[in-house]
Formats: C-alpha cells, sequence, structure tokens
C-alpha cells in the first residue's frame, strides 16, 4: 500500500499514467498500433514513428529544460529551426552537387554557425544586459522567420539530396537516424550534466543568481552557455525538421514548437521557476506529447475537436500533478493524519 | 568561400528585416503627416498610370508565391499601372493599416487578397467614401452590404472539390475503395469547400468510403504527420485526397516511408498545381491535380482597365483552372510559370 502510494507521488507517475493510456486507446481501435515489424531491411510500427518524430522536439526540449532550470525561457526555438533550415537548403539548392556528403557537411556547418551567433545574441541580451529572458528572445521569435523567408526568397525551397533525407528518414541498425541523433545528444547532455558539477552549477544560478555568483560560481557564463547550447540543439532540429519534408518552409516549420517544448518540460516535473530539473522528465514529455498527436489521428478525433482534446489531456495530467490536488486526493483516499506533500521540484 | 557568402547574406538579411521594420513605423507616420504631398502625387499619376494599391496575405505557401509575382509583373509601369504592393504577414490589423494608407495616399484602385472572411466592413466604409473601388483576389470577404467592393476574382473551391470527386468517380471509384482526406485549416474557406465539393461529387457513389479525414493545416510537414497516422490506423488506404498540393508531398513520404508506392499502392489526388506538386505528378507519385491558378495578374489589370475606361464588370469573376493527369502534367511541366 505504501509502496504504491509512493509510486503515484512520484513526479512522472501521472504523466507516465497519460503515455500508457494513450497507447491503449490507440492499439484498442487500431490493433497492430504496438506491433513492430521489419520492412524495407528496417523496423517499422508506431513505436518506431513515435521515436522519430519524438526527435525533434526532445533536441528542442532538451535545450529548453536548461535554460529553464536558470530560471529562463527561450522562445526564440521555432524561429532558429526555420533559419536553421532556410540557410542550409538554401546552400544545397544551389551548390553544383546537391547529392555530394561534403555539400550536405558543408551547408550544415553554416546553418550551425548561423544558429550559434543566434544563440550568442541571446545569451548576451540575458547575461549580460540583463534582459528579461522572455523578452530577449522574443525579438528573434519575431524576427527570425523574417530572416528566414528574406534567405529564401520567400519561397519553400525543395531539395533532393540523398544524404541529408537520411537525416530524418533513414535508419541504421534498424532504428532511424533522427532518434538515434536525438538520443545521443539526450545521453550527452545527461552525462555531463549530471557526471560533472555542471548540472548542480546550472541548478544553483537558477535557485539564487546572486547566492551563487557571491558563491564563486561564474552565473553569467552559465546562462549565456545554456542560451548558446538551447540555440544549436533548436538548429539540429531544423535540420532534422527540414530532412523530414526536404524542404525549407520558413513560415511553418517549428511553429509554435517553443510551447511545446516548454509543455513537455513541465510535464517532466522541471519548475518554471527554475532551479531542479529533470532530463528523464522532459523525455516523457515529449514522449505523451509526440504520442497525443499520433494517436489524435489513430483515434480519429472530429478536426474541430482537435485542440480541445489536447487540452484536456494536458489539463488533467498537470492537475493531477498539482501538489495541492494530489493532496486533497490522498486526503480522501484515506482519513488519516495529514500526509507530508512532497513539493515537485 | 560559400560559408562566408551565406553568412553575409543572412547579416546583410537581419540588417534588412530591421530596416524593414523602421520603414514601416516611418511611413506610417508620412501618411498622416503629409497627406497633401501624397494627393498631388496621385493626381500625377492619374496622367499616364493607374495608381494600384495591393495588399497581399503573406508569403505562406509556393502558391502565394506564384499569385504575387503575376501581380507584380502585370501590373508594372510599362504596362502602364503604379503598383503600391504590401505583404500583410497573414495578420488582418497589418492589411487593414495597409488598406487605410493606401486611402490616404489617393490611390486609384485598391485590391487585396482577405486574410480572414469578417471584420473589414469599417476599411472598406472609408475606401467607398473615398471613391476608391475595392477588387478582392483569391479571397471573399463576409459582409452583407456588397456595394463595398466591385468585384471578387478567385477560384470556385467547391468546384475545384468536385472536379476532383468526379475524377475518382470515373479512374478509381469503379470498385470500392477507401478514402482518407487531408484537410486544410481548420476553419478556412479553401478547407471547408473543397471537402464540402468532393463529398457532393462522391455522395452518391457507394464505392467511394471516407474512412477517416484530419487537418493537415496545408503544410508539408502536417500532411506527412497525419499520413503516418493514417496508415497505422487503417492498413487498406486506396486514395489519399488532399486540400492542397503541400499535404499531398507530405503524403508522398510518409507513403514511401511505409514502404508503398505512391501513385500505385495508394493513388493520390490533390488540388493547386504547384511546381513541386506537378514534378511530382509528372513523376507518378500523385495522380491527379486539379489547378488552382495563381496567375492572377492578367485578370485583374483587365478588370482595372475595364473599370477605369468607364466600363462595368461582373461581381464576381471565376478564374479558369486546369486539371491534369501524368501524362498532360509531363507535357505541361516546361512552360509552367509556378
Amino acid at each position: 500500500m505504501t509502496g504504491l502510494a509512493q509510486l503515484t507521488r512520484h513526479r512522472l507517475f501521472w504523466p507516465i499514467v497519460a503515455l500508457v493510456v494513450l497507447l491503449l486507446a490507440s492499439t484498442l481501435k487500431s490493433h497492430g498500433f504496438l506491433e513492430v515489424t521489419v520492412r524495407d531491411g528496417h523496423l517499422y510500427g508506431a513505436p518506431i514513428d513515435i521515436m522519430r518524430r519524438s526527435s525533434i522536439l526532445l533536441l528542442v526540449a532538451l535545450g529548453m529544460t536548461l535554460v529553464i532550470a536558470t530560471r529562463g525561457i527561450d522562445l526564440s526555438v521555432g524561429a532558429v529551426m526555420a533559419i536553421a533550415g532556410a540557410v542550409t537548403l538554401t546552400q544545397i539548392a544551389s551548390s553544383p552537387d546537391p547529392g555530394a556528403v561534403s555539400t550536405v557537411a558543408v551547408a550544415m556547418l553554416t546553418g550551425l554557425a548561423v544558429c550559434l551567433v543566434i544563440g550568442v545574441f541571446n545569451g548576451f541580451l540575458v547575461a549580460v544586459l540583463g534582459i528579461q529572458p522572455i523578452i530577449a528572445t522574443l525579438v528573434i521569435m519575431t524576427a527570425g522567420r523574417g530572416i528566414a523567408m528574406l534567405i529564401t526568397g520567400g519561397q519553400i525551397t525543395t531539395v533532393t539530396s540523398a544524404p541529408y533525407k537520411t537525416l530524418a528518414s533513414g535508419f541504421w541498425l534498424g532504428l532511424p537516424v533522427a532518434a538515434l541523433i536525438a538520443g545521443f545528444f539526450f545521453v550527452v547532455v545527461a552525462l555531463v550534466t549530471r557526471r560533472t558539477a555542471l548540472g548542480v552549477l546550472i541548478e544553483s544560478v537558477g535557485i539564487n543568481p546572486t547566492a551563487s555568483r557571491l558563491a564563486g560560481v561564474r552565473a553569467r557564463t552559465i546562462i549565456w552557455t545554456v542560451y548558446v547550447l538551447c540555440a544549436l540543439f533548436a538548429c539540429i532540429a531544423g535540420f532534422l525538421q527540414s530532412s523530414n519534408i526536404m524542404a525549407a518552409d520558413s513560415n511553418n516549420a517549428g511553429l509554435f514548437i517553443e510551447l511545446d517544448a516548454i509543455l513537455a518540460v513541465v510535464i517532466g516535473g522541471t519548475s518554471l521557476a527554475g532551479g531542479k530539473f529533470s532530463l528523464t522528465g522532459t523525455l516523457v514529455g515529449v514522449l505523451v506529447i509526440t504520442t497525443l498527436t499520433l494517436s489524435i489521428t489513430v483515434i480519429g478525433i472530429p478536426v474541430n475537436a482537435v485542440s480541445l482534446f489536447k487540452a484536456l489531456v494536458v489539463i488533467v495530467v498537470c492537475l493531477l500533478q498539482s501538489p495541492v490536488v494530489q493532496h486533497k486526493l490522498r486526503a480522501r483516499r484515506r482519513q488519516a493524519a495529514p500526509v507530508p506533500v512532497e513539493v515537485p521540484a | 568561400m560559400v560559408s562566408k557568402k551565406i553568412r553575409t547574406q543572412a547579416v546583410a538579411a537581419g540588417i534588412a528585416v530591421l530596416a524593414l521594420g523602421l520603414t514601416a513605423c516611418s511611413s506610417g507616420d508620412d501618411n498622416t503627416a503629409e497627406p497633401g504631398s501624397t494627393s498631388s502625387d496621385g493626381g500625377a499619376a492619374s496622367g499616364d498610370a493607374i495608381s494600384v494599391g495591393f495588399s497581399q496575405v503573406g508569403a505562406e505557401s509556393g502558391w502565394r508565391a506564384a499569385n504575387t509575382k503575376s501581380i507584380q509583373d502585370t501590373l508594372t509601369k510599362d504596362a502602364g499601372f503604379d503598383l503600391k504592393f504590401s505583404d500583410a504577414q497573414q495578420k488582418q490589423e497589418n492589411q487593414i493599416q495597409a488598406i487605410r494608407s493606401y486611402i490616404a495616399q489617393g490611390v486609384q484602385y485598391i485590391a487585396f487578397s482577405p486574410v480572414v472572411e469578417t471584420g473589414w466592413d469599417a476599411v472598406l466604409q472609408e475606401a467607398k467614401a473615398a471613391n476608391i473601388p475595392v477588387i478582392l483576389t483569391d479571397r471573399a470577404v463576409d459582409t452583407a452590404d456588397k456595394s463595398l467592393y466591385v468585384t471578387f476574382i478567385g477560384s470556385d473551391f467547391v468546384e475545384e472539390g468536385k472536379r476532383i470527386g468526379e475524377w475518382v468517380n470515373d479512374n478509381v471509384a469503379t470498385e470500392p475503395i477507401n478514402v482518407v482526406e487531408l484537410q486544410g485549416t481548420t476553419g478556412s474557406a479553401p478547407a471547408i469547400d473543397r471537402k464540402q465539393g468532393f463529398e457532393d461529387a462522391t455522395k452518391d457513389n457507394a464505392n467511394v468510403k471516407i474512412i477517416a479525414s484530419q487537418t493537415g493545416d496545408f503544410t508539408r510537414d502536417g500532411g506527412k504527420k497525419v499520413m503516418e497516422g493514417f496508415l497505422q490506423a487503417n492498413p487498406d488506404i486506396d486514395l489519399v485526397y488532399a486540400h492542397n498540393d503541400d499535404m499531398a508531398l507530405g503524403a508522398i513520404e510518409a507513403i514511401e516511408a511505409a514502404g508503398k508506392v505512391p501513385g500505385k499502392d495508394i493513388k493520390i489526388v490533390s488540388i493547386d498545381g504547384v511546381k513541386d506538386g506537378m514534378t511530382a505528378l509528372s513523376e507518378g507519385k500523385i495522380n491527379y491535380i486539379v489547378e488552382c491558378n495563381p496567375l492572377l495578374g492578367p485578370d485583374l489589370a483587365k478588370i482595372i482597365k475595364t473599370l477605369h475606361d468607364g466600363g462595368t464588370v461582373e461581381p464576381r469573376i471565376v478564374t479558369q483552372d486546369g486539371a491534369f493527369d501524368q501524362e498532360q502534367a509531363k507535357a505541361a511541366l516546361p512552360d509552367r510559370q509556378y
């Protein structure tokens, strides 16, 4: 009984329940939903689709988690994705040999360089000039798509390039390349933040920047670094997104993804007030959101009710996670002495 | 070398964006500050060139880009026009502002593609009071007072859906088929009308069964995402009906990823006829496209000339849309302008 109570109190319990319910509902509608088969030499099935689809949001949410942990926020990630796609695909399209690996590599490095500049710019505004993060990153959020449109000349730039297509549609060892890329960065960030002091330093900056500076933590450098990382991850997400459709669609690439990323971080139990962060939580949050999107199509929610359905799922998960609601529920369940409430970090 | 060039371009782009923002602010001031000078401009223009203010929705798709190009290429100085063009970036307030500034500048004609259907009465009243005829292109406005605009020129979206449905009846639905539909942006006129037209055409055909319908937001990514879900949920899809080419292109990617052959295992029909769509059609990945003609420039020029010479025009002008199967696409592709 106590074991179960402890389990339900875990901050990831309800998001995982939501994930399982969505998967079950989809399986009821389409019986082979969870089946994974081998097709054309690679794995195929809805779970593989979810892995592949999650990779873009996971990369963005990974950067967002670090930024949020420093008590910041980065609204520019969607625009950065659009710029990354625009810069890279424009260069591939204008090169004489779009199918060459070297062309693709150079184009992607250019994209990364441009995004690096944006990350440095965001970090400068926040860490050095002390502008509120939500305002500082709003600059690129609004202007960024305009820049991307100028680069593509207002057109949707389409390319044919086998190496670039591999990023999102390719398979390696039977698994989607996109998922492997996102998984790689997830593991690297997890190791670097949890096996070195960096994670603790980021959390200390988020909890109290002044105190951590007085304690000798270089708060400015850390804040600057997380914005640069966030832009770079968004850039790689932009590569995956543009590779997915083999086109740079500046208007729609990564549209509103900043909100999905923030949502994933929050569902994962990281507080917007900064401080403690959970990368595993973010991963669960990302999976919930991606599965939700896929299950809407599979279950066959009517078009007009899609937004409402999404909102309902998110609200229910957030409510069940809320310490106040959890406390009330427990108090009702067993009318015993008040149980100490564990406040999710 | 190339990377340096692109980087310079990006920086230039950034500066250009800032500059655009600044000029937008300052031009707003100019219009209110010196109406005298702008009206004298208008007077001068009426002598030689016809001044036209055009407010475009934005640059959201390949279709829109072709539409913009057609208008800019037709209403030139050489053809006797003085075109003032503005891009509203999909925002109604930008369009209203642009139309107000055209009124202040005293243009002779105003043309625009309304981003949404409602909320135009006030600004169109102002244009009417200033005796400036308004021409709607591509999209209509929803107003009780039809005297607020002279004519609406554009495609008939219901008819487009109907033509797709008729082609499906004649060519595919000779045996029972399962159809999935990729709808446009929820609530937009083309999405509602194209759905309606297809349903009207196929409702009497017992062979056509629409098994799923979901919005793909008119984008490639949306089309691919929804199609992946459809493929998971329904093993027997025979035909995809996409409300535009971009979603059809996304669906092609999803079908190929599922190990099926688009155009053969699963047939695809769509509307628009943009270059990428036509290319896919000629490659056999799409089966039939009903065109939605974006080249409204010549028709717009003709209407304005007619009005300028004191003539009258019909309140609703439907553009002529072509339709292509795979062979016709191969023949037409080299000469396509968009």
